[in-house]
């Protein structure tokens, strides 16, 4: 039944990916380039049929927050939105962090700083994968390069997140998050019963009768000492997560003589520029991070070795290209950047250009 | 086979619609298809173009420099896109409201009188459906049942009284290429 193949646009593949997941709560606000979200939900009306809670909420401070209560109840709780609205919204994520609640964050990047413009842009890679509000943390994060991995990215977001107890965040861009192509959505799951919910989360704040401790959901720990145990746990998860849950896609890395390290649609477009430069017979291959945090340190380095030089190619002025030092970590490597900023998406010639100048320069 | 085609005029032509009744008619088809959509903020006005590129392979950038198809509404995006036309490519222009002609020799340049036919026709929402059936006359990518299923799916139910009138501009779309 669910696998009929349909078209729909990356940001509407997340709405209906996330009623299908049985998601009970979404709490959003509209921004470019983001809004078909927040639309699909509405048009979709979950609240008939699996009875999810769909809600405009009066701003983004009040989404994430909203979603904070939501997860301290053990319910599989979403927001989305986009560049300015995801910065609102990083004191939320910061206490979702600190009281180790599950949660999914969508963010579908737009060019920045400020309200900047609304077409495509990946100038929050910084901000998502070192945490993004205050305090030591980490948010496993996705990034999507497909409308296919729009939809399958809700359910991983929410097993991941659930799993360790830590906020997971989509990081798309505009031009996955706009544009359309085919997608095989997700077989349905029914919502999870309150009983369920209470098993699979006894930290949760569901209610209950006479005999069992209160659980209490919060941030604040005013004794250091017990702060700092806090964050000693925090740190046990993130480096579970390292260590389990890297992903990428590696295309022609085999043979490669040059490396381009790109995430998001924009792999997709490097891919083109290094189907053009294969058949001129010049040998360049691909890492594609699925997850930027934890990031894919290991498989870069491994990919390095064997190559000349390693172009990074992205929708911001440099950013992911700091942990791909970080991942080569050796001074002899040519490593180079090429990227468009402020909502411009390059062009495959555009990437092939920047692959002669590393092939020619010192 | 792979095609890749922009659609570019101003916002409300109906430039992004025309983009994915043809999407829809490559899913129907059973192609790999991607649409992508380029425009500013503005409901109405401003420039607007899309990106549908259909291919029997697995498609990798939805962005591409050149272009096998360029169907052109506007003075603005003939000045940008003209020069994207891969040689032997196809240009399809209405020729309304241009005052520069296309130059290029070493393409096919299909003037197609759009704005001219909908209002003989007598019904200006029918603009880009005509011009949707000059490309697929054109360029045949897609077969006209596929286009007239793809448009049932984009058609919300409350306006499916309006197929015959798109079915009709789309045939007189055709009959305007040689």
């Amino acid at each position: 039944m669910s696998k009929e193949v349909r078209l729909m646009k990356g940001n509407e593949a997340i709405a209906h990916a996330a009623i299908l997941y049985g998601v009970d709560g979404y709490f959003g606000y509209p921004i470019t380039p983001q809004s078909e979200v927040l639309e699909t939900l509405e048009a979709e009306m979950p609240w008939n049929t699996t009875g999810m809670v769909v809600l405009q909420a009066e701003s983004e401070v009040a989404s994430i927050n909203m979603v904070y209560g939501g997860a301290a109840t053990g319910k599989a709780v979403m927001t989305s939105s986009s560049s300015p609205g995801i910065s609102l919204m990083q004191e939320g994520i910061s206490y979702l962090a600190a009281s180790e609640l599950p949660a999914l964050i969508v963010n579908v990047m737009r060019g920045g700083p400020g309200l900047g413009t609304i077409h495509p842009s990946q100038s929050d890679y910084f901000q998502a994968t070192r945490g993004g509000g205050h305090g030591d943390y980490h948010l496993i994060v996705l990034a999507p390069a497909s409308v296919q991995e729009m939809a399958d990215f809700v359910a991983l977001g929410f097993d991941l997140a659930f799993k360790y107890r830590t906020p997971s965040m989509i990081l798309a861009d505009g031009v996955v998050g706009q544009m359309m192509e085919k997608v095989v959505l997700p077989e349905p799951r029914p919502r999870r019963t309150e009983q369920q919910i209470a098993e699979q989360c006894p930290w949760a704040a569901t209610g209950h009768s006479a005999g069992r401790k209160p659980n209490v959901v919060t941030s604040l720990e005013l004794d250091s000492a017990l702060m700092e145990k806090n964050n000693e746990r925090f740190q046990e998860t993130y480096r579970l997560i390292e260590r389990n849950e890297v992903r990428y896609e590696a295309y022609h890395t085999d043979d490669a003589e040059y490396l381009i390290v790109a995430f998001g649609s924009i792999a997709r477009i490097c891919l083109k520029a290094i189907e053009d430069a294969r058949e001129k017979g010049v040998k360049v291959g691909l890492i594609r991070p699925i997850t930027l945090w934890p990031f894919p340190y290991d498989a870069i380095r491994e990919a390095s070795k064997h190559v000349k030089g390693i172009l990074v190619v992205e929708l911001n002025a440099g950013q992911m290209i700091e942990d791909v030092r970080l991942a080569v970590a050796d001074p002899n490597m040519k490593i180079r950047h090429f990227g468009r900023m402020g909502g411009i998406v390059p062009n495959p010639s555009e990437i092939t250009t920047a692959l002669n100048l590393i092939m020619t320069n010192e | 086979m792979k095609q890749e085609i922009i659609i570019a005029g101003f916002g409300g032509q109906g430039v992004l619609s025309m983009g994915k009744i043809l999407a829809y008619a490559a899913l129907m088809d059973n192609l790999e298809v991607t649409w992508m959509p380029s425009y500013g903020p503005e409901q109405r006005g401003g420039t607007a173009n899309v990106t549908v590129v259909l291919s029997d392979q697995p498609i990798s950038s939805p962005i591409v420099d050149t272009f096998d198809v360029a169907v052109i509404l506007n003075q603005q995006s003939l000045d940008k896109f003209e020069h994207a036309v891969r040689p032997g490519g196809i240009l399809i222009f209405d020729p309304y409201g241009i005052h520069r002609m296309p130059q290029r020799t070493d393409i096919r340049i299909i003037p197609v009188k759009a704005m001219d036919t909908t209002i003989e026709m007598g019904n200006a929402k029918s603009y880009n459906m005509i011009l949707l059936g000059a490309l697929i006359k054109a360029a045949p990518s897609v077969s006209v049942d596929d286009v007239l299923k793809g448009l049932k799916k984009v058609l919300p139910e409350r306006h499916h009284h309006l197929l015959p009138a798109n079915e009709k501009a789309l045939l007189r779309g055709m009959e305007l290429v040689d």
